[in-house]
């Protein structure tokens, strides 16, 4: 479903014609409904690794294939419509479109795929059901609280029921409660809709929610631990 | 304060203007423009004035009442009644005559004098004069100033020719005087010699008289003036000064005008732009209200970033004002290319009260501009501002009905007369329509965000959201939209009007085939009773209209009319003449029928069919006014007579013009050469085919609006910048949503359409509230402002054409200086973008 191959990625350094390596190698293979967790040192590389599988960014060399298309082959345009009608994203900082209520945030996926009316109003509701929020779908976001933020986010990613999500230290800004509710939230909503998940952290106890934890490395990405079988699904 | 403190007020103070450094210079520049224009039209308005009443001066010397006829003199025989009065210690008879100079297009003032009493009178005069070899008595001797050698390219023992009639004469320059005795351009001769060689036997200009000690001044001017014929005045020199200044007036107050605007545009800007900084450092503020910033110190720390920016701004601004004062003075002269002080040539005078003023003015602008968003920083709401996803509150409070009232002031503002001459009324209407409609921006916000379309597409609604969501942004950007395409709009409106007006008016008042006229000094150059008969038979010219110009004077008006004789019927009288209002009744009896202009009008308030009386030379007549016509050509009004009428008053046969009627099929050329076959001894005339008096005319309307047009563009540059850094800001404190919005799908050109829609709804609501106040402020310049200071009407014509490409320009420019904001603001990656925290 999603395969990454020997992918490289470096940036400019200080020295122009010296690029400073990010990544060396990274090679994963994730089918539909894995839920993994990606950790490792600040400044290795992880948000620059979930970047590349957004088609965000282009790696220098190795091949990323999701669902048999290689991002690389595809212009800007092809990968920005690859990410609207396949992927879904959680941010650290919850980047909710101010301007938008909670059901224009969560809606905005679905109308970016043209599903609008009673199919779009009806899985609104039921996605802001799911994340305990249906009375508050008229609200601002300055109106909320950070875990109610972050819990809308996470609705607005699944609600048009991509293949690949990708959270960046979702719970990096808000409190052990709000985290623990927002990381069952998303694995419940992506086992249920079988999505892939790759959620980047630096806690133990939300990689914990995964199936699989990932270490990454200056040499790549080695399995941590197979929780999988240890925890009830 | 402590050390610490102070040093935590100077970061609070400095951080944000280094932090926003781009539009920190932008609003420095933008007071600095601002001042520097103010200053720069003040100092040159300044130093023309000054040598306007210096040259006054100079010519009156010591006197301390003047005699003066108009322009064509009055009888010498009065010169020794004058000088017999026992008050009178000095009596001092001048000819002063303005003169062609032959294969020059300029005049040159010429003096004539008794160089001994004039010596008394001006102790200048005569210094050099016996040093010369040549007797100042001499029957070719003239003096000139240092002025007119130098514009003349003349030195002592050069020749000089002027013309006289329509023949050459010519004089030695025996010597140049010093620079104290005459500052504009003058040949000073012999009293006599100037008489017998120019033309003007037995008559005399002027009689300045000093007054023995003791005397009362304005005894001695009563008593003289019950002496005098009519259309003779005695004067102060004082007096004397105001009236050359007054005649200026209102072109340099109008010039001023347009260089304050461009400052109250300017603190508008820093206004929008502060206040679009203070919701965008929403977070700043609350952060350091958390940490104990109180809002005084919050208030005084904003208050003093507007104080440096302005003072920053102001000091660039009067050293660059006294720079451009410079530099318009040596190019355009000191009427800015108006062509009101021909033959003057001042020299900057910095008057430092001026430059003080300026920088008080600029830097108060900048404070002014800051105050408002200053208190609304430090109202910043603590707790709200700092969660996540936070915005300030999008409503938008108008004061509609302060917006309504402030019209109506201005409605009663402009049925104020001018005050002194001067349209302050009608500027202050001006200001009141530009500040209601702010107030009334509001509303007009809310009903844009009413009228908005919903459409399925996601950028527009995104677009349409933050539209709503960002109200007050959205008002203040309307705001500075309307104030900067407002005023460019009126100018536009007001400057094709007129000269669309004039153009029509010169295909009106040119209807003869060919117009020679004998030279612009009516006195000195002149066609005689011969001329016009040798004119007259010649085989293609058909019929030949002779023009005379004289003055008129009427008592209590300082500056005698012009008088222009030439043969006018009341029954076709709207053939050659603009007229804006006809008479209905009967001539009374012993009234000569004359066409006034509407300066003549609002100087003798007469209206048509009313009766006045002036004096033609020394003769006392009685008026009928049948009609009030429209003149751009001479501000301080014309009469208009017929000219068997005014050589039967006067017995004057001499020309200045000649109209021209060919017979069908003429040739013009050959006809010119014929001309001058025809008339000998004559040194210099030109004629002119209507076509080309219409361009030159036109030309010499854009020169006198150069300087005007220049003021507008820089005024609508600084609008224009000011509005592209505003956007530009906004769009770039955007950076996270639009990266968040990349990533959840939206295309580029999705982005670049929404950022567009944003831009562009902005550019064109504003630009439509622009057209319409522009509108409104140029008919009240049109009707108003110009009514009052030029006393000339003018038809209102709309420049359709370059009203939509400005306006198509501005919306275009709006809405792509947000979409290159977008793309500046997403240039690293959107990637970044999403990091930061909102
Ligand atoms: N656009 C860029 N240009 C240059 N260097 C970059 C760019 N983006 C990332 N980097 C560098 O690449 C490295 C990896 O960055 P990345 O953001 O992927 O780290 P991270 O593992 O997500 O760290 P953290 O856990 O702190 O979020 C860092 O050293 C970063 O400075
Ligand atoms: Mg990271």
């Amino acid at each position: 479903m999603l395969k990454l191959k020997n992918v490289r990625k470096s940036f400019p350094g200080p020295d122009p014609g010296r690029p400073r390596a990010v990544l060396a190698e990274v090679s994963l293979s994730l089918e539909p409904g894995d839920y993994i967790a990606i950790m490792g040192e600040s400044g290795v590389g992880k948000s620059t690794l979930l970047n590349l599988i957004a088609g965000l960014d282009v790696p220098d060399s190795g091949d990323i294939l999701l669902e048999g298309r290689n991002l690389a082959t595809l212009d800007d345009d092809a990968r920005t419509l690859l990410r609207r009608r396949r992927m879904g994203f959680v941010f650290q900082a919850f980047h909710l479109l101010p301007h938008l209520t909670v059901a224009g945030n969560v809606g905005l996926s679905l109308a970016l795929n043209g599903i609008a009316g009673r199919e779009a109003d009806e899985r609104i509701a039921e996605l802001l059901k799911a994340v305990g929020l249906d009375d508050r779908r008229d609200s601002f976001p300055k109106e909320l609280s950070g875990g109610e933020m972050q819990r809308v986010a996470v609705a607005r990613a699944l609600v048009h029921r991509p293949a690949v999500v990708l959270a960046d230290e979702p719970t990096g800004n808000l409190d052990p409660e709000s985290a623990d509710q927002v990381l069952a939230l998303l694995r419940a909503q992506l086992k249920r809709d079988g999505s892939t998940g790759i959620l980047v952290t630096h806690s133990a106890v939300a990689a914990a929610t995964t199936d699989r934890v990932y270490l990454l490395t200056r040499d790549g990405l080695q399995l941590q631990s197979s929780a999988a079988s240890a925890r009830p699904a | 304060m402590t050390g610490a403190r102070s040093q935590l007020f100077a970061a609070l103070v400095t951080g944000p203007l280094r932090h926003a450094a781009g539009r920190t210079v932008l609003a420095v520049v933008v007071i600095a423009l601002g001042v520097a224009l103010g200053l720069g039209v003040t100092l040159v308005n300044r130093s023309a004035a000054s040598e306007v009443s210096l040259a006054a001066r100079s010519l009156f010397g010591l006197s301390d009442l003047v005699v003066q006829g108009t322009g064509a003199g009055f009888d010498e025989a009065l010169f020794p009644v004058l000088a017999r009065l026992p008050a009178v210690a000095l009596a001092n008879p001048v000819v002063d005559v303005p003169v062609r100079v032959v294969g020059q297009q300029t005049a040159v003032t010429a003096l004539g004098i008794d160089f001994f009493r004039a010596a008394r009178m001006q102790p200048s005069i005569g210094v050099d004069a016996p040093r010369t070899n040549l007797s100042p008595l001499a029957a070719d001797a003239v003096f000139l100033s240092p002025a007119a050698a130098r514009d003349l390219n003349l030195k002592e023992g050069d020749t000089l020719t002027v013309q006289v009639g329509l023949a050459p004469v010519s004089f030695q320059v025996a010597g140049i005087l010093p620079a104290a005795a005459y500052r504009q351009r003058a040949m000073v001769l012999d009293i006599g010699t100037a008489q017998w060689r120019l033309g003007q036997l037995g008559k005399l200009q002027r009689v300045e008289l000093r007054l023995r000690s003791g005397a009362a001044t304005e005894e001695v001017q009563q008593q003289i003036a019950a002496l005098l014929p009519p259309g003779v005045t005695v004067t102060t020199p004082g007096a004397e000064t105001d009236e050359a200044l007054r005649l200026t007036r209102a072109y340099r107050s109008n010039l001023t005008a347009l260089a304050l605007v461009a400052l109250f545009t300017g603190a508008f800007l820093v206004h929008s732009t502060q206040s679009l900084a203070v919701i965008r450092r929403r977070r700043e503020f609350a952060l350091l209200k958390a940490m104990g910033v109180s809002a005084r110190e919050q208030i005084a720390s904003t208050l003093a970033g507007g104080a440096i920016v302005g003072s920053v701004g102001a000091l660039c601004g009067v050293g660059l004002g006294i720079v451009i004062a410079a530099a318009g003075l040596n190019a355009f002269g000191a009427d800015l290319g108006a062509g009101y002080f021909r033959g003057i040539a001042p020299s900057l005078k910095v008057e430092w009260l001026d430059v003080a003023v300026f920088f008080l003015l600029g830097t108060a602008a900048a404070i002014a501009g800051t105050l408002r968003p200053a208190v609304a920083a430090a109202r910043v709401p603590a707790a709200l501002a700092l969660k996540a996803g936070d915005i300030e509150d999008p409503a938008v409070r108008g004061n509609t009905i302060a917006g309504v009232g402030l019209w109506v002031l201005a409605g009663g503002l402009l049925l104020l007369p001018a005050i002194d001459g001067l349209p302050l009324a009608g500027y202050a209407a001006i200001a009141l329509v530009l500040i209601g409609a702010v107030f009334l921006m509001p509303a007009v916000t809310r009903l844009m965000l009413r009228l908005l379309p919903e459409t399925r597409s996601v950028p527009w609604q995104i677009a349409t959201a933050h539209l709503r969501g960002t109200a007050r942004q959205a008002t203040t950007s309307l705001s500075a939209i309307l104030v900067s395409f407002s005023l460019m709009v009126a100018m536009a409106v007001m400057v094709t009007s007129f000269r669309t007006s004039l153009d029509q008016w010169l295909e009106k008042i040119l209807p003869a085939d060919l117009y020679l006229r004998a030279g612009f000094t009516s006195e000195t150059a002149f066609l005689d009773a011969d001329d016009v008969s040798a004119l007259v038979a010649l085989p293609e010219v058909e019929r030949v209209d002779a023009n005379r110009f004289a003055q008129l004077a009427v008592a209590g008006l300082n500056t005698p009319l012009a008088l222009i004789a030439r043969p006018i019927k009341e029954q076709d009288a709207g053939r050659t003449l603009w007229l804006e209002a006809a008479a209905t009744n009967a001539v009374p009896g012993d009234a000569q029928p004359v066409w006034i202009s509407e300066a003549a009008a609002d100087l003798l308030s007469v209206r048509s069919g009313d009766a006045f009386t002036g004096s033609i030379g020394e003769r006392a007549v009685r008026f009928s006014v049948r009609g009030i016509y429209r003149d751009y050509e001479r501000q301080n009004g014309g009469v208009v007579i017929d000219h068997d009428a005014y050589v039967r008053l006067t017995g004057d046969v001499r020309a200045n013009a000649a109209w021209l009627w060919l017979e069908s099929g003429a040739d013009v050329d050959a006809l010119v050469d014929r001309v001058h076959e025809r008339l000998p001894g004559l040194a210099e005339f030109d004629v002119r085919r209507p076509g080309e008096i219409r361009a030159i005319t036109l030309r010499i309307f854009d020169r006198t609006f150069a300087v005007t047009y220049l003021l507008e563009v820089i005024a609508v540059c600084i609008g224009l910048a000011g509005i592209a850094a505003s956007t530009s800001a906004q769009v770039i404190a955007r950076r996270a949503e639009l990266g968040v919005l990349r990533h959840v799908g939206l295309l580029r050109r999705q982005v670049g359409f929404m950022l567009a829609a944003e831009g562009g709804l902005l550019g064109a609501v504003g630009v439509l509230a622009g057209l319409v106040i522009g509108a409104v402020v140029s008919l009240i310049l049109i009707y108003v402002v110009n009514r009052q200071s030029f006393h000339w009407s003018m038809d209102v014509y709309f420049p359709w054409t370059l009203l939509m490409v400005l306006s198509l320009s501005l919306v275009a420019a709006a809405a792509l200086t947000a979409v290159w904001s977008g793309r500046l603001a997403l240039r690293d990656d959107v990637v970044r973008a999403v990091k930061e925290d909102w």
